[in-house]
């Protein structure tokens, strides 16, 4: 129950710091991604169902504030969720390599998405140009923000583990 | 072995699998009722909005100081150096002030006798803090303080300073979301203003890059229209009120069919810094219904 509470807040403080406080820091008018860091990293770290109910959240939250289309967002969001949460058996807190690489790919599969989606449909068809300035900068930044916050994702990792285990012997 | 163990092992949970299927056939379920129909999660943003906004504005006022503060910080060896010019110039400007000065008062009997008030006065209009921008680096919408308790509905226009910023999209009961005219999937209606020809203004994401976006479907078989010439929103919107403006062309060529003109507008609202933007709190469609 703590869990998910605790889970409830780092969605809505993430939303509200991604909305505000990255978008008055971007370069170029181009900010990072703060809820692919949380779903990604929750879905390698606490596996697939979280993963997936965690995306399919702050999915919908940004669906209900930005979205045109009500349920996209979760919908891309809950996959990504729950494709970080298969690689959940291979995870090493010590190893920072797959996170980096599977927010990375998250990222690069949100965003192509978005374009496919969103642009491409309506005819706008200079992909490099979106690849260049866009894409690219974003994944950059975002895992320049993963690298500072990773100690802290850790953190909250390890106090849900402990938890767990508390409880398991609480039982036994 | 104790009982408690074996009823938590035995409690039924939902194979991942089977809870992918179900949200992702809720997802369509959603999009398909948002394409349809003109539900766009009414109930949800009610709720979202009192846990949400809150949070946003805390962290709104707070980023708002610290970016403040750094920027204080960096221009402050700007400005001991600014101020020495400055200094110079005051003594020559305060000559100038008072030949204006005279002119102002020749300037204001002139307006009253032609009863000229300022350009948008006529209009009700309310302030509005911007909480949030769009998460993504895709389009740009923001979100402001202020919803239906306080009068605002869909499709009001919002301005900042003398520019047409956008129109309202969506709106809970303590926060509204604006689409910026900037915003990719955005059209206006306009119209040049010394020749009333009319014009689509269409956001662009590839040509905001360089501060400018499109225009297109321009009819100008005389020519007139020119680089710098205002653009205003055209009395042909079924949304946007007459009259606001919106930009100045920066670019005009001849489209290959020989009859429309497209090209560039540079938007008269600076979008990297808006804070503050002002709703007009009056529809279209009630100035027609009243008229």
């Amino acid at each position: 129950m703590r869990k998910n509470i605790t889970i409830g807040i780092m969605i809505i403080v993430c939303f509200a710091l991604q909305n505000v406080l990255f978008r008055s820091i971007t370069f170029g008018g181009i900010g990072p991604n703060l809820m692919v860091v949380l779903t990604s990293s929750f879905g390698f770290m606490c596996g697939k169902k979280n993963g997936m109910i965690i995306g399919f959240l702050s999915g919908l939250l940004m669906d209900i504030f930005f979205g045109s289309v009500l349920g996209l967002y979760a919908l891309i969001y809950m996959y990504i969720g729950y494709a970080n949460g298969t690689f959940h058996k291979i995870f090493y807190p010590q190893d920072i390599k797959l996170p980096l690489i599977l927010i990375a790919g998250s990222d690069l599969t949100l965003n192509l998405i978005t374009y496919c989606l969103l642009f491409l449909l309506r005819g706008r068809f200079h992909f490099l140009f979106y690849i260049s300035n866009i894409i690219l900068p974003e994944i950059v930044y975002t895992i320049g923000v993963t690298i500072l916050l990773y100690p802290g994702i850790l953190l909250i990792n390890k106090s849900f583990e402990q938890a767990e285990k508390r409880s398991d012997q609480k039982f036994v | 072995m104790s009982p408690m163990i074996k009823r938590k092992r035995d409690k039924f949970t939902l194979p991942s699998k089977y809870l992918l299927l179900i949200l992702t056939f809720l997802c369509v379920i959603l999009m398909g009722i948002t394409f349809t129909t003109d539900y766009l999660g009414g109930s949800l943003g009610t709720i979202s909005g009192y846990v949400v906004v809150p949070f946003q504005r805390g962290v709104s006022s707070v980023g708002g100081w610290l970016s403040n503060r750094s920027e204080e910080l960096a221009q402050l060896r700007d400005v001991l150096q600014e101020n020495e010019e400055l200094k110079k110039q005051v003594d020559e400007l305060s000559i100038q002030i008072t030949e204006l000065q005279q002119e102002k008062y020749e300037l204001n009997s002139l307006r009253e006798l032609y009863e000229l008030d300022s350009q948008y006065a006529d209009y009700e209009k309310t302030g509005a803090r911007i909480i949030g921008r769009d998460s993504g680096n895709w389009f740009h919408s923001f979100l402001i303080d202020k919803g239906s308790d306080d009068g605002l509905e869909v499709n009001m226009n919002v301005i900042a300073g003398n520019g047409l910023v956008g129109i309202v999209t969506y709106t809970g009961p303590n926060w509204s979301r604006v689409t910026s005219i900037i915003n990719d999937n955005s059209n206006v209606s306009g119209m040049i203003l010394a020749t009333s020809d009319n014009l689509i203004v269409s956001g662009n994401l590839e040509l905001m890059k360089s501060g400018v976006i499109s225009f297109s479907q321009l009819v100008d078989s005389a020519s007139q229209v020119a680089p710098g010439d205002k653009i205003v929103t055209s009395q042909i919107s079924d949304r946007y009120l007459p009259g606001i403006l919106i930009g100045y062309i920066s670019e005009i060529q001849t489209d290959s069919n020989n009859l429309t003109k497209s090209g560039k507008v540079t938007p008269a609202v600076d979008f990297e810094h808006l804070e503050e933007v002002l709703v007009i709190k009056k529809l279209k469609q009630q100035t027609g219904d009243a008229s």
